[in-house]
């Protein structure tokens, strides 16, 4: 065990104060004087702030929203192919690995010979979604990655459960409103071919380069 | 090399007090197996001898292990505060008769720590004044934390048996007011959490008062038990959810101990300074609910700018503003984002004013200081009898923080202080906080200027971390250990660790317990607030109930990792 001498001192002298020694106050500040300085403080931001002298710290949500990052974990999304048939194969890893127990998958056959399953029922239950993107490392297709969508509101618990229709909305999602997914913009240039034969909802959105993360502060 | 026996040991019945030494001991810290007749008196001269002065308890747990012949285990963690050392102690209990006796004599801290090893695994202290359910319902049947409670099971309570507040004061005959018991909570604006304070008040004075918590208890060790080592992670940014980043870092790091790896330099650099960052967020926190309950609110809005423009830094790594689970085990979820360099260094420039602003409005400030100098003040001494740790401990007076005194990650390679306060009353916790935030940025700055060191952000070992997703793609290699992790989950060797971190409000220990299945068999939080708050009743006896708000803040007291 390391221990700075400095920081503990040695046994034999008394470590823990029995005595209190509290702040006393000074005259100046028995008549209430630096106040003063405390009302500069709260009129320098005043005046800032009224003659815009200064960025405006405060966002006008939700006409003007706080620019994430594209890494934001939000809504899922559930990707798919050409075709318009989801890219999961129902391999079950994302439900495995989700911490919340929150996604359920029913496999079946699939139609195309040259993938064996597809997922007949995908619900993610998005009142017990943690958001911890778990499902997203998890997924060995890039079948499941997020947006930036973090508008969620439900009339009822029902309705939270969200299924396959509303999570394989790509197009209805634009392109820059993508969030955690394996790769990130930044990443892209070394990605790119990988990419555009294997995910054909980033392709789009590459057609209309991202923001970078630089823009999101 | 093991340290040292104390020589008082000799004094102890043979075979009552065995350390455990040789293989299959736990390698993270000092461990006896003591036979529970004598647990009091070798916990008194563990206390008062100065060969140890393990002056500090750390917390008490129970462990249950259904195929051993003494089926339970209390475990206490004791902590020596001049030495630096560390001690576990076990005692093994029958299942038949699971009582042993109540350190509270010699730590007051045990008080709740006993209540809640009561309530998870029904393990009785003798001589304890109050040992009822702490974090479950008065209704509750059986014992959670039993590895033979079904994590599955529901509970109906129902009102017929509903805790009862024990308020005890001697009445006092001068008194010109009629004693009246009121509520705070448990859902009240100050508590900034879901708990009940019950006060008995003569006039203004409050003569008596007890806590109800465990509204939020939300099983996260039970669960921990079903889920693989990875899962746990976003469980713990629910404890201190004002810092949860460090949260993931103790996790983390208590489990790559027990794993025997070391992470990448990248990583440990990037948790050290988001570590910083979040105590910042956290003290922040801590002192703008202060204030704002004592009525002053302009601090809170230059407060939470800086927190806000922190949450930014958080969210471009991760993706998650509060909840941000951005570590794994071996290092971190995502490379960090490239222009994480240059939103550091501009949030060093952005905090500094905010922070000088409200000492400026704040420090001098005759309004503030009436009602914090001198309130719910605690000496050290008391303060390190229970269980005190972080900046309430530093504001007592005791210089203990574990960044200095078993240094981690890069805390050893900067030059930073740690601060120390005499007052101990809620003034000076705050003006601890505000030095600390400086100290932070300082290591910050530091780290910062050293540049981000080069290589990967996560541990290169398929058993620990996913491969890189085109690799899981294009070799079947790789595909096979993505696959095996998560069906099987890390795993980890059998053996126990106690890895802990300075967290924004104390030590926060995360105590792991592996038996090489895969699953945690155990994972114990000590959550730094827990004893903090526990001598909550005896802070605020005699003072008035504004001053119960007035404290409330600045104890830092976060419901999601008091009661888990
Ligand atoms: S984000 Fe996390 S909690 Fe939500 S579905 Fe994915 S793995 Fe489950
Ligand atoms: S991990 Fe991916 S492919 Fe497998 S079931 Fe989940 S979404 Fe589908």
């Amino acid at each position: 065990m390391t221990v700075d001498p400095k920081a503990l001192r040695l046994p034999g002298v008394q470590v823990h104060p029995t005595t209190l020694e509290p702040r006393r106050m000074t005259l100046a500040e028995r008549l209430y004087l630096p106040l003063l300085a405390g009302m500069m403080v709260t009129i320098r931001h005043f005046f800032l702030n009224i003659f815009r002298f200064k960025k405006k710290v405060t966002i006008e949500y939700p006409e003007e929203r706080r620019a994430y990052s594209h890494r934001y974990r939000g809504h899922h999304i559930l990707t798919t192919r050409p075709d318009g048939s989801p890219r999961c194969v129902a391999c079950f890893l994302c439900a495995t690995n989700c911490p919340a127990d929150c996604i359920h998958i029913e496999a079946g056959e699939s139609p195309d010979v040259n993938i064996e399953k597809y997922p007949v029922v995908y619900e993610i239950d998005m009142l017990r979604c943690v958001f911890c993107g778990y499902c997203v490392d998890a997924c060995p297709e890039e079948a499941i990655i997020m947006s930036n969508n973090h508008d969620m509101a439900f009339y009822s618990r029902e309705q939270s459960i969200v299924g396959k229709a509303d999570l394989m909305k790509p197009f209805t999602i634009s392109p820059d409103r993508l969030g955690y997914r394996p790769y990130y913009p930044e990443e892209d240039a070394r990605h790119a071919e990988m990419r555009r034969q294997a995910f054909d909802l980033v392709a789009a959105a590459r057609a209309k380069p991202p923001a970078r993360d630089a823009a999101a502060s | 090399m093991p340290p040292e026996l104390p020589s008082f040991l000799a004094r102890f019945p043979a075979g009552s007090v065995v350390p455990q030494t040789g293989a299959g001991a736990p390698v993270d810290q000092e461990t006896w197996v003591v036979r529970r007749e004598v647990l009091l008196d070798l916990c008194r001269e563990l206390h008062a001898s100065r060969e140890t002065r393990f002056d500090l308890l750390l917390e008490i747990f129970g462990m249950d292990y259904p195929e051993r012949e003494q089926r339970f285990e209390a475990v206490y963690h004791l902590y020596s505060i001049p030495n630096g050392r560390r001690l576990r102690l076990k005692v093994p209990l029958a299942a038949s008769d699971p009582t042993l006796p109540s350190v509270i004599p010699v730590w007051k801290a045990a008080d709740w720590f006993e209540r809640e090893a009561f309530d998870m695994f029904g393990l009785v202290f003798d001589g304890h004044p109050n040992l009822r359910r702490i974090l479950t319902h008065e209704a509750f049947q059986g014992h959670a934390l039993r590895k033979d409670y079904d994590a599955a099971k529901r509970w109906i309570l129902t009102e017929d048996k509903i805790w009862q507040p024990r308020l005890e004061a001697p009445e006092r005959g001068d008194s010109m007011f009629e004693r009246m018991t009121i509520n705070l909570g448990p859902s009240h604006p100050a508590t900034h959490g879901t708990f009940r304070i019950v006060a008995l008040v003569d006039g203004e004075e409050i003569v008596a008062s007890e806590i109800e918590i465990g509204y939020l208890h939300r099983c996260m060790e039970k669960m921990s038990e079903t889920h693989t080592w990875q899962q746990v992670i976003p469980y713990t940014d629910r404890l201190n959810y004002c810092s949860s980043f460090i949260n993931n870092v103790g996790y983390c790091r208590s489990v790559e101990q027990l794993l025997g790896i070391e992470v990448p330099p990248r990583a440990v650099w990037a948790r050290t300074i988001l570590s910083e960052f979040s105590r910042i967020m956290d003290h922040v926190v801590a002192n703008g609910s202060t204030l704002v309950d004592c009525g002053a609110l302009t601090n809170f809005w230059y407060f939470y700018q800086c927190r806000e423009e922190i949450y930014g830094l958080l969210e471009s790594l991760c993706g998650a503003r509060l909840t941000v689970s951005a570590c794994r085990i071996g290092g971190l979820l995502a490379d960090l984002p490239p222009d994480f360099v240059e939103r550091s260094r501009r949030l060093l420039e952005t905090i500094p004013p905010l922070i000088s602003d409200v000492e400026t409005l704040i420090d001098k400030n005759r309004i503030f200081l009436d009602r914090a100098v001198g309130v719910a003040a605690i000496n050290g001494e008391e303060a390190v009898n229970w269980g005190y740790t972080g900046p309430c401990l530093r504001a007592s007076g005791v210089g203990l923080d574990a960044r200095k005194a078993h240094p981690y990650d890069l805390y050893d390679t900067v030059e930073w202080e740690v601060p120390v306060l005499r007052g101990g009353d809620v003034y000076d916790r705050y003006r601890l906080r505000m030095l600390e935030i400086r100290q932070s940025l300082s290591i910050i700055r530091q780290l910062l200027d050293r540049g981000v060191p080069e290589g990967p952000f996560v541990i290169d070992d398929p058993h620990v971390a996913l491969p890189p997703k085109d690799a899981c793609y294009n070799q079947m290699e790789s595909m096979i250990y993505h696959f095996k992790l998560i069906m099987d989950g890390i795993q980890v060797p059998p053996g126990e660790n106690y890895g802990f971190v300075e967290g924004a409000n104390g030590e926060l220990g995360f105590y792991c317990v592996s038996d090489g299945s895969g699953k945690p068999y155990r994972v114990r939080v000590r959550p730094p607030c827990f004893p903090i708050f526990s001598s909550f009743p005896t802070l605020i006896r005699g003072h008035g109930v504004s001053d119960v708000v007035a404290t409330l803040g600045g104890l830092n007291v976060i419901a999601g990792e008091l009661e888990r």
